[in-house]
Parts: structure tokens; sequence; C-alpha cells
């Protein structure tokens, strides 16, 4: 077993664990974190993504204690039903969802993302390595880690585009 | 998963002492082809190095005016680099056009150069596969190969290699820099750095066990136009069938080399000198000796093709 101390949402955890255990693993069984999902274990859905020290990861993919020390934001720490995150309450208003599974990590991986874009971070469909501008065809490569099995991505995306003040981009 | 041990090493010269000290023990960087693997015990190290804390993730200019890169750069910070996307835009492009944005945000520099086939059946334990058990057999020859190799193959084995970062390191003329378990440091050329199957399609690469790789270095940069074009199934977040690195120059001449089709990324010296000739003298000269199977053969064409609409965007442009 391994000590392992994290911070998550602010709050920090003392654990013990096999060192087998996933980062996502130890969210949802031994912190009870359940809002972040588990598809498919294998880096291929994006159901997992959390923000790890200000940037989005898959945490099935990486174990929990290589980050011994880290501070971690999960679907729990981007808001709450008294106070919704800007991104939590446009999936709302755009029905963002239909059952909801990949839900919370689309919107972690939509919250870094958007830092990303700012922070002039390039994409595959930027034309012009240094200058990234905002357009649907940004978001959708951008997003193109968080599958959603319901295919609710037009909505998805309208809800990003809201939330990001850019109306329609 | 196995059980395993895990320990996070301080520097440099401690990870490769653990490595040289510790039976069964790999390193760990991103994490996110080795855990995969694991998960599948097709990996099943009983030893962990986490090398993410030994000081090996930055970007520095070499005295010859190229740029050294820390092994454990994240392909994120990489692709997003002033200098790389100034000086070697194609690298940026092919780390951009890979994974996804999360994936990327943790692989690394290393890591993805040393990531493993896709071959479907070497992730399924069930079936015979020589990479993945030595002798047992190929069972991707007569069974689904489609996205697999079409030269450079063997009777033993026919992976790609999965990699888009390593198709343009490749074309770059990078440099891995070594730390062998005993302390000796090495600088190994990409090109003799990825291994053709052969009848060992377990050899992968140049590397000894235990030696970890320091940094990868470029030469100066090549001027022209930087070009990665990737054709996949889904226009995000797959693997190659086919990509195309490319740098065109004014005077008609060019460099390419290639990914999805080939064991190691591909790069040819006579298709650099049928430059000036064009796109299908190129994709002639790249191909020759290829022996694609019947479900893949269609990667040549599709390599042709791609080379054409290369050649025609620059020559609009
Ligand atoms: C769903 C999915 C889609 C993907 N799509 C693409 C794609 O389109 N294109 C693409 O190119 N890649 C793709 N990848 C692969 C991804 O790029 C690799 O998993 C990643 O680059 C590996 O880097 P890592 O740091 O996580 O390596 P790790 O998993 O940490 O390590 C990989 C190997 O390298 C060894 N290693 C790591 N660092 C060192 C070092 N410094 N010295 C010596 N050995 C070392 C490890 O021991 C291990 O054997 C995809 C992966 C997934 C899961
Ligand atoms: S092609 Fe190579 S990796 Fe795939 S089954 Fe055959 S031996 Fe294994
Ligand atoms: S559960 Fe992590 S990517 Fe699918
Ligand atoms: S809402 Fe069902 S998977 Fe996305």
């Amino acid at each position: 077993m391994n000590a392992v101390e994290l911070t998550v949402n602010g709050r920090e955890v003392h654990l013990q664990l096999d060192p087998r255990t996933s980062l996502l693993d130890a969210l949802r069984e031994h912190l009870h974190l359940t809002g972040t999902k588990k598809g498919c274990d294998h880096g291929q859905c994006g159901a997992c993504t959390v923000i790890v020290e200000g940037r989005r990861i898959n945490s099935c993919l990486t174990l929990a204690v290589m980050h011994d020390g880290d501070h971690v934001t999960t679907i729990e720490g981007i808001g709450t039903p008294e106070k919704l995150h800007p991104i939590q309450q446009a999936f709302i208003t755009h029905d963002g969802y239909q059952c909801g599974y990949c839900t919370p990590g689309q919107i972690c991986s939509a919250v870094a993302m958007l830092d990303e874009i700012a922070a002039g971070v390039p994409s595959h469909v930027t034309q012009d390595l240094d200058e990234v501008e905002f357009s649907d065809a940004e978001l959708r490569e951008r997003m193109s880690g968080n599958i959603c099995r319901c295919a609710a991505y037009p909505n998805i995306i309208a809800a990003i585009r809201d939330a990001a003040g850019k109306g329609k981009a | 998963m196995k059980p395993f041990t895990y320990s996070r090493a301080a520097s440099v010269e401690e990870a490769a002492q653990a490595a040289a000290s510790t039976q069964g023990a790999r390193f760990i960087a991103g994490g996110t082809n080795l855990l995969d693997l694991m998960k599948l015990q097709i990996e099943t190290p009983t030893h962990l190095i986490d090398v993410n804390h030994i000081g090996l993730d930055r970007i520095e200019g070499t005295q010859e005016g190229g740029l050294r890169i820390g092994a454990l750069v994240r392909n994120s910070d990489l692709a997003a680099d002033k200098r790389v996307r100034r000086d070697y835009a194609v690298l940026s492009r092919a780390l951009l056009a890979g994974a996804s944005g999360q994936l990327r945000n943790k692989a690394t520099t290393a890591g993805n150069l040393l990531q493993r086939t896709r071959c479907p059946y070497f992730y399924d334990t069930r079936m015979p596969c020589n990479k993945r058990k030595p002798g047992s057999g190929c069972s991707a020859m007569k069974g689904i190969n489609r996205g697999l190799a079409i030269i450079g193959t063997s009777e033993a084995c026919i992976a790609q290699h999965p990699s888009d970062m390593a198709v343009a390191m490749r074309l770059l003329d990078a440099q891995v820099e070594t730390m062998a378990a005993d302390g000796a440091r090495r600088s190994i050329p990409i090109a003799d750095f990825h291994k053709l199957p052969g009848d060992t399609p377990h050899v992968e690469h140049a590397l000894k066990p235990g030696e970890l790789i320091t940094a990868v270095t470029l030469p100066r940069p090549v001027g022209g136009t930087h070009v990665y074009r990737k054709v996949r199934d889904r226009s995000s977040y797959a693997f190659a069938l086919v990509s195309v690195a490319a740098i065109l120059g004014k005077d008609g001449g060019g460099r390419f080399a290639f990914g999805g089709i080939a064991p190691r990324p591909w790069r040819v010296e006579a298709a650099d000198a049928a430059a000036p000739a064009g796109p299908s003298a190129v994709a002639e000269a790249a191909l020759a000796g290829a022996r694609p199977t019947a479900q893949n053969a269609f990667k040549q064409g599709l390599t042709a093709r791609t080379l054409a609409s290369i050649f025609r965007q620059e020559a609009r442009a």
C-alpha cells in the first residue's frame, strides 16, 4: 500500500492505496466522488475527464500514486446544484445531453478546453498555428476526446459556445 | 493488472540506477500506453519507476541552432511551443493530429516514440501474436489487417507503428539521447531507433534494458512549407490509415516521411530525390517493394493521392 495525498476540489485527502489504483478508481471507489464516470477505462471515451493541476486528463489512464501532492478538480468541484458553473447551466439550457453519462466528462473537458483556447494553444484545425480563432470547428475538434453515445453533439457545442459568451461563433 | 511496486525517481541518475537494480522494472511517464497495456496484462512489469519528476520537462535551444526537447515534455506543450510552431511546424501539426486534448496533456515525447502497435491481435491475449508472444504465430496475416503495414513488414509481423509525432521526428532527422543504467550516455539517430520486425517483431527499438531516454534533439530548422496530412476513418481522435509529413522547398525539392503504413516511421531517400518529378514519382519511390494484403492494398493508392493533394495545395499557395 502507498500513502497518497491529494487536494480534491479544495479538500485535502489522505489515502492508503494499492499502487494499481487508477486516479479514477481513487475518486470513485475511495472518495465516493461518483460524478466522474468510467466508460471504457482505456482512454477512448473521455467520460473520466478531470482537471489535474489545471489541465484536463483521462483519470482512467493514470495511477493515483503518480498524483501524490496534486490538486484535482472533478465535476463535484466545478459547481453545485445551488451554484451551477456557467457551462453546467448552458448544458441544461441547450439540452446538452440525453442519458447524461458522458456529461461530467464533457463539462470538465470544456472548462479546461476554454482555458487552452484562451492561452492560444493551437489545434488540428487551426489554420495559422499562431492565430487561434474561436469557431464551432475548433470546439468540435478540441472536444473530440469526449465521446457521447447519445450523440448530443450539436447541443453540447451550442452549450459550450453559449457559455463561452461567443453566441453563434 | 498484475501487482507491482512503485517508486518515484528524483533525478535522471536515480531513475537509471533504479532500473539497473530492480528486475522487471519499467519507467512510467504519461502512462497512457503502458497502463492501457498493463490493464490487459500485455505488459506485466513488477516495478514502476515514475520519471515525471526528474527535471526532463524543458525545451531549450542547442548550440547548433536546433532544439533539445526533454523526454518528459508533454505532447500538448511541445505542439504549442512558440519555437516549434515557428520553425518545426510539421512537428506541431503531427502532434495535434494525434490522440485527444486530454491524452496529449499526459503523453510525453519519449513515451510517444515508444508506444506500441494498435494491431488488434496484439491487444487480444487469446490470439497468437509473435510480437506479444514470440514464436506463437501472427493472427493478423490471415485475419483483420486493414489498418496494418504495407511495407517494411516480415513473415513474422505486419504491424504498423501508430505514432504521428515520430513521423515528423523522422522527417526532421531527430536524435534520441539516452542514458544507460550504468550512466553511459549516447545519441541515436531516429533512423536507427525503431527496428523492422524481421524474425524478432518483439524487438521494437534500439534501447537496452533500463536505458532511459533523456531528450530528443532536432537539428537546425529546415525551411520550406511544413505539412502533416493524416487520413483516418474519422476526422479526429483516430489513428492514421496513412499520414504524410512533408517539407516542400520553393525550388521544387522536398522531403517526405510516412505514417500508418510501416512498422516504423517510413522514410526513403529515393522518395526525397523524386520530389521534382512530382507526387506519383515520390509515391512510387517511397512504396517500392511494398507487400500489402488484400485488405490494406488501398493504402498504396491512398498514399499517392495524399501526396498529390499536398502538392496541389502547395502549387495553389
Ligand atoms: C485512445 C487513444 C488514442 C490515441 N491516438 C493516437 C494518435 O492518433 N496518434 C498518436 O501518435 N498516438 C495516439 N495515442 C497514443 C499516445 O500518443 C501514447 O499513448 C503516448 O504518446 C504515450 O506516451 P506516455 O508518456 O503516456 O507513455 P507511457 O505509457 O508512460 O510509456 C510508454 C512506454 O515508454 C516507456 N518510457 C516512457 N518514458 C521513457 C523514457 N524517458 N525512457 C525510456 N522509456 C520510457 C515506458 O516504459 C513504456 O514502455 C493514442 C492513445 C490512446 C489511448
Ligand atoms: S501483425 Fe504483428 S502485432 Fe499483429 S498479430 Fe501479427 S505478430 Fe502480432
Ligand atoms: S473511462 Fe477514461 S477515457 Fe473512457
Ligand atoms: S448524453 Fe448519453 S452518452 Fe452523452
